[in-house]
């Protein structure tokens, strides 16, 4: 119990996800398996009793510790009132102990002195509590007291556990997380299967690492022969990897996040494919009879949402516009040239043809010339601009520069008022580095982004000195400013939205430079951002 | 609570007031004759006729309320002021800071002022009077707040500075400019001998204590420092207010930490977003709360400040009779 308090508290200081990852690193390659796997299980969002078996309410807790502390329950209350948290108030009130129990593993402590007393009758149930209060020192008795009152919140996502596993073990996060997914349980066995390199069952629904491309930042001419590149559309989906092996039908992200259950219309589209294979593809929200996709907040009412019910399906009816193919009846391809993986994988869609399921169109061009022209047309399109891609090229992983390009169509740009600043978090928490940018809606200055990138350092504390001496009004950790500086932001795209007090919502806003010539004044008006607004 | 004719201490629009004796103590508005507990802000202002303080104390209300009419006691010494007769005994609570006495017509009142019962290198420890009433502090009146023993918060310190300079950061450490920073170096000169550094208004409550023969951890100042210069591994000590301001912005790299008796409550840390909080209170813990209660045998006790509810119920369900004072003293840790 001793070490998994520790990794509690480090992760319980800890302000940035980096000093989260190595602290969980360092535990799991420290940690008996046994106890690493409870620890998996419990930041996973796992608890201890399963349904239906009761080791404590939080009334016994409160009464039990009303009794094992001497405070009648009045107070209890009014300390967890003080205090916010259970478990916590419950650590506080007892008293350290004075002759330590013996170490005792997490797992022991689950496996043998917890899980043996659940549904037991309440006196059995409360002595086991009350004898482990009297044995563990503080922090020890807040994650003792955390494993009796549910979930551990400690602010490590399960995404961030599978990263820290991944790294130790070397394993791809996607295998890592593909074999946490469906029932398991928490034992030294599933975590020896877990880290293995060895190819375990269920392995067979796992996607491979995405190849991803580079921002083009070169004179595209100097790509040479257009004629060696594929040129097509940039869509702005959700890239993924659709997985048809035999009766396994998975759909990956590229975050490495499974999304089954959420698209069951492209589901049943993989499963009438003619043949196994692995494609590459975007997911778009896109209606039948339209000509552009829909704008991607269209596809962000679905991402989330497990068996979608008709209605959702109608308002955003998913596709997948299908990039590459990967594998082919189990056959690996990705060492082939793109140009024969584009033919394989042509071949595969027209054997029977599924509206969901379309090959993306190559974007025909004589020279570069024409090509930028084309680019510019991208907004118009619903997409972000072209993919340049090597025909050539193998299937490479991650972002290796060389073969596949991004050729976006330059952002959206509004000149906007800094409103309000906000400090940083963690490590630059004395800064005011979060900033929300506002426009002219008449004669009041309306919020549309707020933005924390994009001034180097000698600006950022330029802008510190001056938010500080010009604070209009403090809410909180937020600081409102006389409207005054103006900066030039750049953005990916513009929605209508609802939830925005603006009317609008724009995608990726970062600063692009400093306004030092312009008046607060001279800012754009709210209507230019709306009249972008698809 | 009730005043009856014979209380000596009672409420008044200026502050607690003995009426036999015709003073006040720690008033928060202008009156003719002040008794003063400690140099605390919220406890010793400024505009009063004249300043009855201890010997002790004296240097801190000379540092923070200039020259003023005072009259000088030390702990123990028995002096009259009016009916009442009035003596000053160690508080624990900061250098100088001390518990009003009052005997008048056969019966004692003890004013504890903000006290403390567990050691502080800085002061000499709380004394137990025995007493009829008891007017005590509750900043800290509910059972969670127990504090750990300060050696191992004050070896905490020490090896989280080393953790920021194996980081190359600097290991800011918030602290009341009087007492609790004082206290904190004085904790830290038996675990390190490397010198901390002081921002300005610690600095001069520094001053204050080595004067006054305080044995403490050496110190530098921030100040002195050209700007840009590197802190990384070094305990910086600042007051609270430090934090958020331009002044923090000078250690490029640097964890934030705050020695406080709030710092027992997790929440209070991370609404503050701090990285760590470091146990440390010059207030009395609930036990000691209790404790002291019992052992001045008092049949009668007032609560003042702080979180005095809990602590008042508690005291009538055991027999006690307990009340409240309203009073404008704050409740900084």
């Amino acid at each position: 119990m001793r070490r998994f308090a520790a990794l509690y508290e480090r992760l319980d200081r800890s302000t940035g996800t980096g000093d989260k990852k190595t602290a969980l690193v360092e535990y799991f390659r420290d940690a008996p398996a046994p106890d690493a796997a409870w620890a998996l299980w419990l930041l996973a969002g796992g608890k201890v009793a399963r349904t239906g078996a009761r080791i404590a309410t939080t009334g016994e807790l409160r009464a039990w510790v009303a009794e094992a502390s001497g405070n009648p329950d009045w107070l209890v209350e009014a300390s967890h009132h003080a205090v916010g948290d259970l478990a916590e108030t419950l650590a506080l009130l007892l008293d350290e102990p004075l002759h330590p129990g013996p170490e005792l593993g997490l797992a022991d402590w689950i496996e043998r002195r917890l899980m043996p007393i659940a549904n037991a009758d309440p006196n059995t149930r409360r002595d086991v509590v009350v004898s482990a209060w009297r044995s563990l020192c503080f922090r020890e008795r807040l994650v003792f007291n955390k494993l009796l009152t549910g979930a551990l919140r400690v602010g490590v996502s399960t995404g961030l556990v599978q990263k820290a596993l991944a790294d130790l073990s070397g394993l791809d996060i996607a295998r890592i997380a593909q074999r946490m997914l469906g029932r398991w349980t928490p034992s030294a066995d599933f975590l020896q299967g877990l880290l293995s390199p060895d190819e375990q069952a269920g392995d067979a629904a796992l996607p491979y690492p995405f190849f991803l491309a580079s921002p083009l930042e070169i004179d595209v001419q100097a790509l040479g022969d257009i004629g060696d590149w594929l040129l097509e559309w940039k869509w702005d989906g959700i890239r993924l990897q659709l997985i048809r092996r035999g009766k396994d039908i998975a759909l990956w992200s590229r975050g490495e996040e499974r999304m089954d259950g959420r698209f069951p219309e492209i589901e049943a589209a993989a499963a009438m494919l003619p043949r196994d294979a692995v494609i590459d593809g975007e997911l778009l929200a896109w209606q039948a009879e339209s000509a552009a996709p829909l704008p991607f907040s269209a596809l962000q009412t679905r991402i989330q949402r497990l068996k979608p019910g008709p209605k959702t399906l109608a308002a955003a009816p998913a596709r997948v516009i299908a990039y590459d193919l990967l594998e082919l009846d189990g056959a690996d391809l990705r060492e082939r040239p793109l140009a024969e993986r584009r033919a394989l994988l042509a071949g595969l869609l027209e054997t029977n043809p599924h509206p969901l399921l379309r090959l993306s169109p190559e974007v025909s061009a004589h020279d570069w010339q024409q090509a930028a022209t084309l680019r510019e047309q991208a907004r118009e399109r619903g997409v972000e601009g072209l993919m340049l891609k090597r025909r050539a090229s193998p299937y490479r992983h991650g972002r290796k520069r060389g073969d596949w390009w991004k050729w976006k169509v330059d952002p959206l740009t509004i000149d906007a008022v800094l409103v309000y600043a906000q400090s940083g978090s963690g490590r630059r928490s004395t800064l005011y580095t979060d900033y929300t940018f506002a426009l002219w809606d008449g004669e009041a200055l309306v919020p549309v982004a707020k933005a924390y990138s994009g001034l180097d350092d000698k600006e950022i504390l330029r802008l510190d000195r001056w938010i500080r001496a010009n604070t209009v009004q403090r809410f909180g950790p937020v600081r409102s400013v006389t409207a005054h500086h103006v900066f030039e932001l750049g953005f990916e795209g513009v929605n209508a939205s609802t939830r925005h007090k603006s009317g609008v919502a724009v995608r990726f806003p970062r600063i692009l430079r400093w306004r030092t010539d312009k008046a607060a004044a001279e800012a754009d008006r709210i209507e230019t951002l709306r009249a972008l607004a698809q | 609570m009730a005043r009856t004719s014979n209380d000596l201490v009672v409420t008044t629009a200026e502050g607690l007031y003995c009426p036999v004796g015709d003073f006040h103590i720690d008033p928060w508005k202008p009156v003719p004759r002040a008794v003063i507990t400690h140099g605390h802000g919220d406890h010793a202002r400024a505009g009063m006729g004249c300043y009855y303080v201890v010997d002790a104390g004296l240097p801190i209300l000379q540092w923070r309320l200039r020259d003023q009419d005072y009259r000088v006691h030390g702990h123990g010494e028995r002096f009259v002021i009016g009916g009442a007769t009035v003596s000053f005994h160690p508080a624990g609570h900061v250098l100088g800071s001390t518990q009003v006495r009052i005997e008048a017509g056969g019966e004692t009142w003890v004013l504890s002022g903000d006290f403390k019962r567990d050691h502080d290198p800085t002061c000499p420890p709380f004394e137990v009077l025995k007493c009829d009433v008891f007017i005590t502090e509750a900043t800290f009146g509910l059972p969670v707040y127990r504090w750990p023993a300060t050696a191992g918060v004050a070896r905490d310190i020490v090896s989280w500075r080393q953790e920021c300079e194996a980081n190359g950061e600097a290991a800011i450490l918030y602290c009341y400019a009087l007492g609790k920073a004082q206290r904190v170096l004085a904790e830290l000169a038996a675990h390190t001998d490397r010198p901390a550094w002081l921002h300005g208004a610690v600095d001069a409550g520094v001053q204050v204590y080595r004067n006054a023969g305080v044995a403490m951890l050496d110190t530098c100042r921030v100040a002195d420092e050209p700007r840009g210069a590197d802190f990384a591994g070094e305990l910086v000590i600042a007051p609270p207010s430090a934090a958020g301001s331009p002044w923090v912005r000078r250690f490029n790299r640097a964890q934030q930490g705050f020695a406080s008796g709030w710092m027992s409550i997790r929440g209070n840390r991370r609404r503050r977003n701090l990285d760590r909080g470091f146990v440390v209170s010059d207030h009395a813990d609930w036990p000691a709360l209790l404790r002291t209660v019992r052992e001045t045998g008092a049949t009668r006790v007032i609560a003042t400040h702080g979180d005095s509810d809990a602590l008042v119920r508690v005291l009538r369900d055991s027999g006690v009779d307990a009340g409240v004072f309203q009073t404008d003293y704050g409740e900084d840790d």
